[in-house]
């Protein structure tokens, strides 16, 4: 069947913010599909919120809306776009359930847009527990023995029946969010009243436990004249218990013998035509009860998905596209294999390589959090790896993680393991628990000689990822028993995937000077394709990956080449922004004639998408791996600075190695980075610094505080996403932070600051071509500087910033971007303090706000910068002036509480959110009003707001209270925080705190009786209280706001909805109205 | 071990020898199917070639007793990249390397499978020895040109059962005689499964001795070497149809269904082995993903099988065109290419059984 004529116009649904369980894959998807659909003729029109993505970039689509992914605004984009056809299969859970609400309210039926990729009725048996469960006993397939629950009453009763532990599971919930595995009756009583709680649909499948059995994914399509094929197997090395984006996966499945494999591929067939997905993809999760065999199916999900984007990556096969072909009509058979060119996608990819994935966690964030890995998701990126072997693959995967390890290493410290101590006794305990640090403890047990089928009895790992384990453990003994290793030793050390660090490690020797000799015996690795045949058809599309098997097929094109370095696995304070950096630096460059060549290991992002650069080389981002690839490619430069800190670090032994950097000159990003040689520069150029000083011991520390003054900002040098970085208000907490946070020496030295309390602080992303720069934008932060800038709401242009302080700020910056040489993208950092701007840090490279600042002011600034590091002028380019936009634009951060339930909610110097949106509209209230309701924090319109302040925000709070109660609020407060309101003559409701009597501020919320909370962090011993109450909003889904200044946007965007509808518009509209357009 | 693979045209593969030191000679032909190694070392139409995987990982779940395709390795040596000498599965009862030395089938391991996989797919397959050492020796060359071409070569008759046997419970009600060329098990196990009692006889047997056995259905099946090259066959299988009796030929039966009516065999560059090929049905435009193993094909298209009027092509292969099935114009006859029974591979084509069954069913029901 050829593609349907009857659709003209198509909204594709985007899958909003990054959170935990739905990132960066679902920019790659839905990127893709809108492509795919352009490809074809059709007009696309796309909501999404999050700025950081490229699919929101204007000319991946004819109309793009960058609002909140709500049924209300989405409602009105259909109401104003009129599509034929709803895409919501590429925007994850998100748009799933906004197109559900939508059919559900009987919009699309009314405004006469149909569901395309999947209908209702499958999202809806796939998702509903009970229909669910039903559909698999129709075609003789087993679901875990559960039962579902709609309350806790119901859920007391099937305690019973499955005994613990017993598997929680919400429905219609992202990532498993609020779900967990209860050992006991208080922890089952916990997270089943979570779960409710959280399921729009309040309900829970509660599942016998299947702890221990073998977990496999298959990803399947099926197009409308219902030809099936299975596009990849996947086995997760973790087994049941831990979620699959939280396990350690191996494509293809490796354990399965054919017959059994065919089983699974049956079931899957016979599922997906069950379910109905009619034109689409799905993804579904089995168990095997490693004891005889016995298959269970967990779950399927109609729609992309993390799984779609890896077994894309793994396979070459893009699931999203072809998905987007085939919702529109077309047959497996009608579309060609996108990698051979020749013969049709209407089949299954075979690989002659392993694929490994590893997760990426946050735990160092978040240290009260629990780092056990259950049923629901916690990691926030991933690696993913191509190996010729498991081995191999394995070993890549953990080094691309970029956590320091060179890959299967373990910690010099028991606790670099999260082990308390290091016994075996420890050990053995620990093992049984999976943590992101059990595969590390796995490798000290085996090399305790505990026995494989011990730690297979602990682990549950399958006997046979332990043996391949153990492999590796033998040939690092061997190797480092060797008198002198030759070329053939090292060889194959190399095919099993060790890397130079590794090697150097295992003989005490220096990682230069392993690789030294391992080229000087010319031990070097070749490259080959991922082709989705395994050589069985001819190839065209150079998507590599390195190995040390004979043969290279990387193909020498003779043409001026570029690499470009990734920002590897997606981790808080490195995620989407960067990938969308380096993809539009991509793109540039391929449009400007050059070979564009990027190096990533992060399987959920567009740059890794094959189609995306010239030649993709699909490897880890360490030294070792780079100098490979540039030695194998001799590129004209490598750009560095457009993947955030992980291409950053490499940039010294690149220069090093002689590897000529484009862009601002690595001595220029040193300068930035070093405390000393950049304050000479700021005192050059007559640019006030906060007081401040470099510490190379704790006493050194101490003595700059006490000179500077309390309080101070601490934090290691060369940090990204202000990793351990704090504010300290005395030397007491001085000693406790040394004691607790960070390692200071000589190499490793700590920055203090003094903080400026209650100063405004502003970003500003520049570019310059070395002599002219040109403003992209500056953005002034609603919560004041302390805040850390990834975590704080800010607004482009700048609402209440003086004339003056803005040409200070304009001047400082060209005279920064001048006296460092700046080719390339630069961001600065300022404080504004009673008229005077301080520069905080100025860095050289792309910032995370760089695609928030192109889509304000319509222009690509990575582009721009990427042109300029090839050589262009800004002048040339006609960039010459900075754009400040005639409408609001807001970007606002989004947190992973929920996800971290034991974890305090409040914002600090130390970056927590994984994602952040975009508002606009013609007023700051306005736009920001649409950012809180896009992050999930919709504004109330009415009702009761309870506020519990700090001493220090009692008064600064005052009218920003009396404001709620101009605008109808009932305001209530906490016992102090009430006295202060109502000695400015406000009328207050008292509440008691916790341990006042009941009801307590935690039951009035948790009763539902609160609409808005604002609480600032006391700090201290009141401590507790409060975070209670900031962990229930979390719960409750209250929205709340933890500063002042955020309390205050908060009502004026409130007002602002008073005088005026909410309304939608897309970006190319926004951007019609620029001056000049 | 050191040991190495030398090709026809004199390429060479370095890698790990396992097992018997050989030389061992054949033709080298690579298969794409991920899993069922087992199966694919077991399958009698790999009589006389040396098969690479290009599934990097092989021997991960040992060896079982229930998957194997006939009683024991028919390949000649393997060629993979990796050997694993442990495995894990609840049906294994022992490890592949050891399986296959106590069967004498040597294993050279650790070589660079996709290179060799490009170069077969490049020059097409050709013939190659397994030989122990670093450098290629003296006894290998002279083994490898020793070795015959596939090409007019009758293996089917070697691997052909000597005696008749029976598969399938006696009362069961529909008779079926296979003619052996190699057959799979699993045919006979879906033979079984669907209610007939199967009489496997010798590839050569004469015709009058088939339908003394009063069949209700022939079947011929799979097996190696050149269809070409059994010229028995051809007579017998005519007179079986002028008698009206249905019959079902894969792989290699269909091959010989294709010669008998007119047809012609001709040899693919480096042939369909694997798990995943497309087929698309003439009829429907149904796809369905089949397993396939062959190095001939018979000579058609779309629209006709050459030489063959009385044939009409019924399937055909997405990736190049090739003839992947035919059914007779007038007769209860049809055959496919590919391999309905799978072992290795999806079942998606296992629906051709019951649709032959039918066919017979209502034939004996007629009589």
């Amino acid at each position: 069947m050829p593609k349907r004529t009857d659709l003209k116009k198509i909204l594709v649904i985007g899958s909003g913010p990054i959170v935990i369980g739905q990132a960066a894959e679902f920019d790659y998807s839905g990127t893709q599909a809108t492509k795919a659909l352009r490809e074809e003729g059709y007009e696309v029109v796309l909501v999404n919120s999050n700025p950081a993505t490229i699919m929101t970039d204007p000319e991946f689509a004819d109309r793009t809306y960058i609002e909140p992914v709500t049924p209300d605004i989405v409602e009105k984009i259909i109401a104003r776009e009129r599509p034929d056809a709803v895409l919501p299969t590429m925007g994850g859970q998100t748009a799933l359930n906004v197109a559900m609400a939508l059919h559900e309210r009987g919009v699309l039926e009314r405004l006469g847009a149909q569901l395309i990729g999947a209908n209702a009725r499958a999202i809806k048996v796939a998702e509903d527990r009970k229909l669910f469960g039903e559909a698999m006993e129709r075609i003789g397939l087993k679901c875990p023995q559960g039962r579902i629950a709609t309350s806790w009453s119901e859920a007391q009763a099937i305690a019973d029946f499955t005994g613990y532990p017993a598997i929680i599971r919400p429905a219609f919930t992202l990532g498993g969010s609020g779900g967990g595995i209860a050992y006991t009756a208080d922890e089952y009583e916990r997270i089943v009243t979570r779960g409710l709680a959280e399921s729009p649909i309040s309900q829970v499948l509660i599942e016998r436990s299947l702890l221990g059995w073998k977990e496999y994914e298959l990803e399947v399509m099926r197009d409308s004249a219902d030809n099936v094929v299975i596009v990849c197997s996947i086995e997760n090395l973790d087994p049941m218990g831990v979620h699959t984006g939280d396990s350690i996966t191996v494509a293809p499945a490796m354990t399965l013998t054919d017959r059994e494999y065919q089983v699974m591929r049956d079931a899957a067939v016979a599922i997906i035509r069950e379910i109905g997905v009619e034109a689409g993809g799905c993804n579904i999760q089995f168990a095997v009860n490693p004891a005889d065999g016995e298959l269970i199916v967990i779950e399927m999900n109609p729609r992309v998905s993390r799984s779609s984007a890896l077994a894309s990556k793994a396979t070459g096969f893009p699931i999203a596209k072809f998905g987007a072909k085939l919702a529109v009509g077309y047959r497996l058979d009608e579309i060609k294999n996108d990698i051979t060119k020749t013969t049709p996608a209407s089949f299954e990819p075979v690989l002659d390589y392993v694929v490994v994935k590893v997760p990426r966690f946050a735990f160092e964030k978040f240290p009260q959090a629990d780092p056990g890995l259950t049923t629901q998701m916690k990691s926030v990126g991933e690696s993913m790896a191509i190996g010729r072997t498991f081995k191999e693959a394995f070993q890549k995967g953990l080094r691309a993680l970029e956590t320091g390890r060179p890959g299967w290493t373990v910690g010099t410290t028991p606790a670099d393991d999260r082990l308390a101590d290091d016994t075996l006794e420890t050990l053995r305990a620990a093992i049984g628990r999976p943590t992101p640090e059990r595969i590390y403890q796995v490798k000290r047990a085996m090399l305790a000689g505990i026995s494989l089928a011990e730690i297979h009895q602990r682990t549950g790992i399958d006997p046979w990822f332990l043996a391949q384990l153990h492999e590796l453990v033998d040939a690092e003994r061997a190797y480092a028993a060797l008198p002198a290793p030759g070329a053939g030793d090292l060889r194959r050390m190399k095919r099993l995937g060790f890397s130079d660090r590794q090697l150097a490690a295992l003989r005490g020797e220096a990682e230069d000077a392993v690789r030294e000799r391992r080229w000087a015996l010319g031990v070097r690795p070749s490259y080959k394709m991922v082709d989705t045949c395994a050589g069985e058809f001819p190839s065209s599309t150079p998507y590599l990956y390195g190995n040390y098997d004979a043969e290279s097929e990387a193909p020498r094109t003779g043409r001026k080449s570029v690499i470009i370095l990734g920002s590897g696995p997606n981790r808080i304070g490195q995620g989407v922004e960067f990938d969308y950096c380096c993809v539009r630096a991509v793109l540039a460059l391929r449009e400007r004639g050059y070979e564009a060549i990027m190096i990533n290991s992060n399987p959920e992002t567009v740059s890794t998408d094959y189609d995306t650069s010239d030649k993709l080389y699909f490897e880890p981002l360490t030294l070792e791996d780079v100098l490979e690839v540039v030695h194998r490619e001799r590129p004209l430069g490598v750009v560095v600075q457009l993947g955030g800190q992980t291409p950053l670090k490499l940039t010294r032994g690149l220069e090093a190695a002689g590897v000529p950097i484009l862009g601002t000159s690595p001595d220029a990003i040193d300068v930035a980075e070093d405390r000393e040689r950049f304050e000479a520069i700021a005192r050059e150029l007559g640019i006030a610094q906060p007081p401040n000083g470099l510490a190379r011991s704790q006493a050194e520390a101490a003595a700059i505080a006490a000179r500077i003054g309390y309080p101070v900002l601490v934090r290691p040098s060369y940090v990204l996403g202000g990793r351990a970085m704090e504010i300290v208000h005395d030397a007491r907490a001085l000693e406790d932070y040394f004691a607790r946070a960070v390692v200071v020496s000589e190499d490793r030295p700590v920055l203090v600051d003094r903080f400026l309390s209650d100063a405004t602080e502003v970003d500003v992303d520049a570019v310059a071509d070395g002599t002219d720069v040109v403003i992209g934008g500056i953005m002034q932060h609603i919560e004041e500087a302390g805040v850390h800038s990834g975590d704080s709401a800010c607004v482009l242009p700048p609402w209440s910033l003086g004339e003056a302080e803005l040409a200070a700020i304009r001047g400082h910056t060209v005279a920064l971007a001048r006296a460092l040489g700046v080719r390339g993208l630069m961001n600065v950092q300022f404080a504004v303090k009673d008229g005077t701007v301080y520069v905080l840090e100025v860095n050289p490279r792309a910032s995370r706000t760089i695609p928030f600042v192109s889509k304000a002011i319509g222009v690509p600034l990575a582009s721009i910068a990427a042109r300029v590091m090839v050589g262009e002028t800004l002048a040339a380019m006609g960039v010459t002036h900075e754009v400040v936009p005639p409408y609001a634009s807001v970007k606002e951060a989004v947190f992973p509480f929920n996800k971290f339930r034991e974890f305090d909610p409040v914002l600090g110097p130390e970056m927590r959110s994984t994602g952040e949106v975009m508002g606009i509209d013609r007023t700051v209230p306005l736009a920001y009003l649409k950012a809180q309701q896009a992050a999930s924090n919709p504004l109330p319109t009415g009702g009761t707001v309870l506020f519990k302040l700090s001493n220090r925000d009692k008064e600064p709070a005052v009218p920003v209270a009396r404001r709620f109660a101009e605008l109808g609020f009932t305001l209530a407060a906490t016992r102090n925080t009430a006295a202060a309101l109502r000695a400015h003559g406000l009328a207050v409701q008292g509440v008691l705190k916790v341990g006042e009597g009941h009801p307590d501020s935690v039951e009035v919320m948790q009763r539902g009786e609160i609409a808005f909370l604002v609480n600032t962090p006391l700090g201290g011993a009141a401590q507790r209280d409060d975070r209670s109450m900031r962990q229930v909003a979390v719960q409750q889904r209250i929205p709340y706001v933890t500063t002042v200044a955020a309390a205050a946007a908060a009502a004026e965007a409130i007002a602002g909805t008073r005088t005026e509808e909410v309304g939608v518009m897309s970006v190319q509209e926004w951007h019609a109205r620029l001056a000049g357009r | 071990m050191p040991g190495f693979l030398l090709l026809e045209d004199g390429t060479l593969f370095q890698g790990l020898l396992v097992g018997p030191s050989g030389p061992a000679v054949a033709e080298v032909v690579f298969t794409t199917n991920m899993t069922g190694y087992q199966e694919v070392f077991t399958d009698p139409s790999f009589k006389g070639q040396i098969v690479v995987m290009t599934a990097t990982m092989i021997g991960n779940y040992g060896i079982n007793e229930a998957d194997p395709e006939s009683v024991g390795p028919q390949v000649a040596g393997i060629v993979v990249r990796e050997l694993s000498s442990t495995y894990s599965n609840w049906r294994a009862t022992g490890d592949l390397p050891s399986y296959l030395a106590r069967h004498g089938i040597p294993a050279l391991t650790e070589v660079d499978t996709r290179a060799l996989t490009r170069h077969l797919r490049t020059v097409g397959v050709m013939r190659g020895v397994i030989g122990a050492g670093e450098e290629v020796t003296d006894a290998a060359r002279a083994a490898l040109e020793a070795c015959p071409s596939m090409e007019g070569l009758d293996l089917a008759t070697v691997v052909s059962t000597r005696e008749p046997y029976t598969w399938g419970s006696a009362d069961a009600a529909t008779h079926i005689v296979a003619l052996d060329f190699g057959i799979k098990r699993n045919i006979l196990r879906l033979f079984e499964a669907h209610g007939c009692r199967i009489t496997v006889m010798p590839s050569d047997t004469p015709a009058d001795r088939i339908l003394a056995l009063e069949p209700d259905g022939v079947f011929l099946s799979n097996g190696p070497g050149d269809p070409a090259a059994i010229p028995y066959a051809p007579p017998t299988i005519k007179a079986l149809a002028a008698q009206g009796v249905p019959i079902f030929g894969i792989c290699l039966g269909h091959q010989l269904l294709g010669l008998t009516f007119g047809g012609e065999t001709f040899k693919l560059p480096f042939g369909h082995r694997g798990g995943n090929q497309p087929v698309r049905e003439l009829a429907t435009g149904k796809i369905l993903i089949t397993s396939q193993n062959h190095g001939f094909a018979v000579k058609g298209n779309e629209q006709e099988i050459t030489g063959a009027p009385d044939l009409q092509p019924t399937y055909i292969n997405c990736n190049d065109g090739s003839v992947e099935g035919l059914r007779h114009r007038s007769l209860p006859i049809f055959a496919v290419q590919y391999h309905p029974e799978a072992a290795p591979g999806p079942h998606d084509a296992r629906p051709h059984f019951p649709e032959f069954l039918a066919a017979v069913r209502a034939r004996a029901g007629r009589r």
